[in-house]
């Protein structure tokens, strides 16, 4: 059964089906108002979402689907001390496609490997989050129309940020692509990372500790959160948590047309006084992240029904 | 020293001096009722030392883990006292149940009679990374 796990299970044509899909969506949404109709979307959430459970269930609805689930462990079998594997079997009796969120890393293969239906990882702990880099590939597509010989300015977590992880595997498939790593030492993107993504494919990349420095040189600028959960020593967390704001007057050095991305969400890493910048990508980045959601659940069914 | 000669059994040479406890640890010969043989730090041309284990009786062996933990080993089949089959032991692609993931994130930490398996991703530094969470084996 086809699922996503990782955004690197995608190739780049399907990829590129997706974001088509998607516009396609975006300019006529009646067309696929009924596309789902009389099927069921699962959402199992055992730790607590907004954006990401609610935009599933609003690309479902919009696809005229309907939805079943739950939004923490508490209120499933899972307090009972029931497996993610026997979970995956149950549901695959009610449903026709879920996306499930759970802290443990690798808990949406295991799904993946017991449901009889498609499986999408929803965040599996700071494993993988494939949909987040879903919605922040069309808004690159959207804002700069290419994929291609772009520079990505990666900022904050970039140790624990598996949104980060993702987007680079994705975006270094494609020619001409520049990474710059901007992150505090104790926050650096691990070496593994590196290895895989950047070096074996010789990509450039540069690593720096200054945002300002950065700023100028970047097409992208993606921010992220210091993620307090991903911290045992508290200390540690409270002494990075205010590495880097993003404020208007640090945009002055920056590209007219950088494109400000963030996954949301903010602390307090972007000022509020930066979201009236015709730059500022992240809100729109939600609405697409529903409709590359909407566009994964058609995929993933009209393959399932293969 | 000297050993007996095997009739019907296992020789396995070459293991990296030092790896041959852990190699009879894992793959559980104490538990044969068979004459085993572990010989530590003998002479080798090549190495200048290893261990040799050897089994008098040809009992299934796990390959991958021999692989594994001395992927430059051979494995020596003998039967009625002459070598019928040799074969080198080569890093296996995956690993089930040989190791275990120890990233207290996994969910191999929680689910239920979970296989621990481990891809080799990176084979000329002998990486391997669990196939759930990614964690480097130790």
């Amino acid at each position: 059964m086809r699922c996503l796990i990782d955004i690197l299970d995608l190739s780049v044509a399907e990829l590129d089906e997706l974001i088509a899909t998607a516009c396609d969506i975006i300019a006529d949404p009646d067309k696929y108002a009924e596309k789902c109709k009389r099927k069921k979307l699962a959402t199992l959430f055992y730790e607590p979402s907004t954006r990401t459970r609610l935009s599933f269930e609003a690309a479902m609805l919009e696809l005229g689907g309907s939805v079943i689930g739950f939004s923490e462990a508490t209120s499933s079998s899972a307090a009972k001390g029931e497996s993610v594997a026997d979970t995956a079997k149950v549901i695959s009796c009610y449903a026709d496609i879920i996306a499930m969120r759970h802290p443990k890393e690798g808990s949406a293969l295991v799904a993946a490997n017991n449901a009889s239906i498609p499986v999408i990882n929803a965040g599996d702990g700071g494993h993988c989050h494939p949909t987040q880099t879903l919605a922040d590939l069309l808004t690159i597509y959207r804002e700069k129309g290419r994929f291609d010989h772009l520079t990505v300015g990666l900022c904050g977590d970039l140790k624990f940020g598996r949104t980060v992880h993702s987007l680079i595997n994705a975006l270094s498939r494609y020619p001409g692509m520049r990474f710059v790593l901007i992150s505090p030492e104790e926050l650096k993107l691990p070496s593994y990372v590196k290895t895989e993504a950047l070096k074996k494919k010789g990509i450039e990349y540069l690593q720096t500790t200054s945002l300002e420095e950065a700023m100028p040189m970047l097409d992208i600028l993606y921010m992220t959160r210091i993620q307090q959960e991903r911290f045992a020593d508290m200390d540690e967390y409270l002494r990075l948590k205010d590495s880097y704001v993003l404020t208007p007057e640090k945009l002055k050095t920056a590209k007219p047309d950088m494109c400000i991305l963030h996954p949301l969400p903010r602390v307090n890493e972007i000022s509020v006084k930066v979201d009236d910048d015709p730059r500022a990508c992240y809100f729109k980045q939600v609405l697409n992240g529903k409709y590359m959601r909407m566009a994964l659940i058609l995929k993933l069914l009209e393959e399932a029904k293969k | 020293m000297n050993i007996d000669a095997i009739q019907n059994g296992i020789v396995i040479d070459h293991i990296p001096a030092g790896a041959g406890m852990e190699l009879y640890k894992m793959l559980r010969l104490d538990a044969l009722d068979c004459s085993v043989a572990l010989i530590k730090n003998a002479h080798s041309n090549k190495d200048g030392k290893k261990d040799i284990i050897k089994i008098d009786a040809e009992i299934p062996v796990d390959f991958d883990l021999i692989g594994y933990l001395a992927p430059h080993a051979k494995i020596n089949i003998i039967r009625d006292g002459k070598l019928v089959e040799k074969r080198d032991a080569t890093l296996p692609k995956t690993l089930t149940n040989v190791i275990k993931c120890m990233n207290p994130r996994c969910i191999t930490k929680t689910e239920q009679e979970l296989d621990q398996i481990f891809r080799l991703t990176d084979p000329e530094n002998r990486i391997y990374r669990c196939i759930y969470c990614e964690t480097k084996a130790n």
